[in-house]
């Protein structure tokens, strides 16, 4: 999928997680992630963040994460809902590898 | 047949608030009914449908029934819910605002086709629809008869005492007349009958006085819109001592006389009899349930 335009997802409250994505003039996806949790966790969140990227096959974006404590499967919607919004797509993939 | 699962209650949960989606299993609720519908913005509606989609296939909600409340069927945002969620393993859909059978059947029909889309078995998708205006409470009987997925109906109260130019009192007059018609209609097709939500979550006393009411009438159980909701409802749900200890007494004589290979069955002098087994025995479910006996 391909970014056409900013697409936000998530919130600033507790146990979400807000992603932005948007257009990069790199290539590939490249992942801004601010967390209170960066140490601990900072390497899982990405991880998952480029799983949900990569399984929507996303094209060259740049990826900004600001994490409040969001459980995987949080970062997983979040993630997919801002890449859907951000490709204007509504081509859900429920499921799909 | 009647579906035994006890709904004593079910609580509301706003789709798109990942705290207290992840929080839910933890109060001690019969169902747990996820919203996607009147409590998330037309702009969160895929943000919501994606959190509860993950939440469905990640969480282990132990053996709470999960209901996702989606947007009208008839609608892009609905079909786009059903596909989601049937694809997630919901126990129940509940459908919104339902006038007639034919919202019912359109609704079963869309599900029907997502799973067989993705190899489900057919028909392990339930449903429930709730009842929300005057024309859907009229048409109350045709609605609990129109699919074999249906575990129960529900009133919706909030849109319903609107559509009748009327609001929400204490005492509840206004909805006794649509309570009795989704009570009646409910027993008659042998699935649930689901109360209404109390909105007042601070006035313990007027919830405790309403739940008493319905649980008088018949009613299975209550919506609850807070966790806080949720012990009050059960208290009186729960049976008391005596009516334990009769219930058993009856099971106890029913007992005797099978191994008697006795076909008439009597409990100090008075004859038991179907109705009372099957009282007895609804008791102790939900004593159990409650805690109360082993």
């Amino acid at each position: 999928m391909k970014v056409v335009k900013t697409g936000v997802a998530g919130t600033m409250e507790s146990s979400d997680i807000m992603i932005t994505v948007c257009k990069s003039d790199k290539n590939g996806i490249d992942i801004k992630l601010e967390s209170s949790v960066e140490k601990q966790f900072g390497k899982q969140i990405k991880a998952v963040i480029e799983a949900s990227a990569n399984r929507l096959q996303l094209k060259d974006a740049k990826i900004i994460a600001i994490d409040k404590g969001a459980l995987d499967c949080v970062i997983k919607a979040r993630v997919e809902t801002a890449i859907y919004r951000a490709c204007e797509s509504t081509d859900y993939r429920w499921g799909e590898q | 047949m009647m579906d035994e699962k006890l709904r004593r209650t079910m609580m509301f949960v706003p789709g798109n608030n990942p705290g207290m989606v992840k929080d839910a299993y933890i109060y001690n609720s019969d169902s747990i009914m996820f919203d996607l519908e009147d409590s998330v913005s037309i702009a969160e509606k895929d943000a919501a449908r994606a959190l509860i989609y993950y939440a469905l296939t990640s969480f282990d909600y132990g053996d709470k029934e999960l209901v996702v409340r989606v947007n009208d069927p008839a609608t892009e945002v609905g079909i786009a819910d059903l596909e989601a969620m049937v694809r997630a393993g919901v126990h129940v859909i509940r459908l919104p605002k339902t006038e007639k059978a034919e919202d019912v059947v359109f609704c079963e029909q869309q599900i029907e086709r997502i799973e067989k889309e993705i190899g489900k078995e057919v028909g392990v998708t339930k449903m429930m629809a709730a009842i929300e205006s005057a024309e859907g409470v009229l048409n109350a009987r045709e609605i609990a008869l129109a699919s074999k997925r249906l575990i129960g109906i529900a009133l919706g109260a909030e849109d319903y005492v609107t559509d009748m130019k009327t609001n929400r009192s204490p005492d509840g007059i206004e909805l006794l007349f649509a309570r009795s018609m989704i009570l009646h209609a409910a027993r008659a097709a042998g699935i649930a009958a689901i109360d209404t939500v109390y909105s007042d979550v601070n006035n313990e006393e007027g919830l405790i006085h309403e739940a008493t009411l319905i649980k008088q009438l018949g009613f299975d159980g209550k919506s609850v819109i807070n966790p806080r909701q949720i012990k009050p409802i059960i208290k009186i749900y729960t049976p008391t001592e005596k009516e334990i200890q009769k219930s058993l007494a009856i099971m106890e004589a029913i007992k005797e006389a099978n191994a008697k290979g006795s076909g008439v069955i009597a409990l100090n002098g008075k004859m038991i009899d179907k109705p009372i087994v099957l009282r007895a025995k609804r008791v102790l479910k939900l004593a159990k349930a409650a805690k109360v006996l082993e």
